[in-house]
């Protein structure tokens, strides 16, 4: 019998696939359905953020940065304020701190919405994307509520937020989380008991805590491998350590627990803004009284000649900033996110660099999938959840 | 910890290096020298008072004129100890730095992005190419001396000729050899 000849195939997937999230090309190395490796090419949503937001003011940054990580784009704003305020040595009122905290819950449930619905899509469950942004579009309304914008609301700013909260705010909060709990239990009826779904999950994809550090990942990833490494743990920002929630974790390591372990934390979101949302009354400070940053406020303006003074510099030169860098850590919904921020003592930034998530756990992804199948990695490529607007900035 | 505490630690550990604390508004910056980086990453990996088990980034800023231009900034995390450590490696222009792939695996793409936004070469690194920037393209972006907008004529490829001589030679060169085994 004459010998059966074998040659692995290279194949092509992306950079426009429905389960690559966005613009990723990997170039597999198969052995039938077997993965022998894999090589991932990124940079296809490169936009130079970076070095477009060395050109503008310091609060100009806001929006640029918004566009970074577009499915939790106040995330990247918080970490990127929260740098500033640091160099600036400002200190936000309480109230800023609790409205912070309630936008940032929010954005992580509309993150984690987004990779529910699309994570189980590309394993088969389709309806499941259809349930994820039916309620993602109550919050992408919140969004429009405060900000007139629905998706990059540039609401935070440095030195505290744009404006008090809408009429109505509470109303619509306390609305979407009286709801929300029962949606979230008809998500797991359909998934977390699902025969189908944990065959396609279980198993698939493992990481160890010890490789999953060596690769810089930090965040769900990390904690679905046993880590309860939690920056608002951590590292506390915006008063989290005087909320009451806790860090789901997991052991396994594999897809299944990294789904387990996003679910959980929706949950505990849902918590904390409950608590958030109690904390906040419907009118007060929504800045810090930091006259070099804040403009003061309009009746002043339109009757002091100095606070006219102060706000036509504050819109025309910007303010500056004390020389030095800072890196302020967030625990953003794909992991840490991080801004590292440089001044010269100038009214524009030196340099600004995002500490990207999904930059990293794309780096990891040939590593995890290796000699796995071909349909585990699309598995994996949703557990990770990745953005490529993140990873590419 | 401060900067101080982390160097007596890493100086028995690091002999006859010289290590400088860093001013810092949030947590301990030491500038390392680009010669000892490997030694001191893995003492700080390894040395049981730290910990550094988690490389978060790598990153760089441009100093255009000042000399040494670059500064290398590397992001450290220890979980166990519940503390972050900025380290910085200053890098003269067309000068490198030894890669620390060998300590934190994660840091092959972060590296690649610095040589590809900074032109910051890491020596030994595994796959030191273009990573966010297409593969031909010129220049590194994030340097201060590298023009915002600049105009560049869109690359366009000539259609593929083949003439119909070519073509058959390639069809068969194709079948000899799917019938050679």
């Amino acid at each position: 019998m004459p010998e059966i000849r074998t040659e692995t195939m290279t194949v092509n997937m992306g950079p426009q696939h429905p389960s690559t999230h966005g613009v990723l090309r990997l170039v597999l190395e198969l052995d039938g359905e077997v993965i022998q490796s894999v090589m991932p090419t990124i940079g296809y949503l490169h936009t130079g953020i970076e070095k477009t937001a060395e050109q503008k003011k310091w609060q100009q940054v806001i929006p640029l940065v918004e566009r970074m990580d577009y499915l939790a784009a106040q995330s990247n704003s918080l970490a990127y304020a929260l740098s500033v305020e640091k160099l600036l040595g400002l200190e936000m009122p309480q109230r800023v701190n609790d409205i912070r905290v309630l936008i940032a819950e929010l954005q992580r449930l509309a993150s984690h919405l987004i990779w529910l619905g699309t994570h189980a899509m590309e394993i088969g469950a389709v309806s499941m994307l259809f349930y994820a942004i039916r309620e993602r579009e109550l919050l992408l309304n919140i969004n429009e509520l405060i900000a007139g914008f629905r998706f990059f609301p540039s609401y935070i700013r440095i030195g505290g937020l744009r404006e008090d909260l809408p009429r109505g705010f509470h109303e619509t909060v306390n609305e979407f989380l009286d709801r929300f709990p029962t949606k979230m239990d008809e998500f797991e009826r359909l998934l977390t008991k699902n025969d189908i779904f944990r065959r396609r999950t279980e198993g698939v994809g493992v990481i160890s805590l010890d490789n999953a550090y060596q690769w810089g990942l930090v965040g769900p990833i990390a904690r679905a491998a046993g880590s309860d490494y939690d920056v608002r743990k951590y590292f506390p920002y915006c008063g989290y350590e005087s909320y009451n929630f806790t860090v789901p974790t997991a052991t396994e390591g594999d897809v299944y627990a990294r789904y387990r372990v996003r679910i959980a934390e929706m949950r505990q979101s849902i918590n904390l803004c409950r608590q958030a949302i109690a904390r906040i009354s419907p009118t007060g400070v929504w800045a810090c009284d930091d006259t070099r940053v804040v403009p003061p406020p309009k009746d002043k303006v339109y009757t002091e000649m100095e606070a006219l003074i102060q706000h036509f510099l504050i819109y025309s030169q910007g303010f500056t900033v004390p020389a030095g860098d800072a890196y302020v850590p967030i625990e953003g919904p794909r992991g840490e996110h991080g801004c590292y921020i440089v001044s010269d003592g100038s009214n524009r930034p030196w340099r600004v660099k995002m500490r990207a998530p999904s930059f990293m756990a794309i780096q990891a992804i040939p590593f995890i999938v290796q000699n796995g199948l071909i349909a585990d990695l699309v598995a994996v490529i949703g557990s990770t959840d990745v953005v490529m607007g993140d990873c590419d900035r | 910890m401060e900067a101080a505490a982390i160097i007596d630690i890493l100086q028995p550990l690091v002999p006859g290096a010289v290590f400088e604390p860093g001013k810092s508004v949030d947590f301990a910056t030491i500038y390392v020298p680009a010669d000892r980086l490997i030694e001191t990453s893995r003492a700080l990996r390894d040395a049981p008072a730290l910990e550094f088990k988690v490389l978060a980034e790598v990153t760089a800023a441009d100093y255009l004129p000042r000399e040494p231009r670059y500064e290398v900034v590397y992001h450290l995390l220890s979980v166990s100890k519940r503390m972050r450590l900025r380290l910085k490696v200053r890098v003269p222009s067309e000068g490198s730095l030894p890669t620390v792939q060998g300590v934190w695996r994660g840091a092959g793409w972060p590296e690649r992005e610095v040589w590809d936004m900074f032109g910051i070469v890491f020596d030994d690194h595994a796959d030191l190419r273009r990573l966010l920037m297409p593969e031909d393209w010129e220049g590194h972006p994030a340097r201060k001396d590298y023009p915002v907008q600049i105009r560049k004529a869109a690359q366009t490829y000539e259609p593929l000729e083949v003439s119909e001589e070519e073509f058959r030679a390639n069809i068969e060169r194709d079948r000899v050899k799917r019938h050679r085994v």
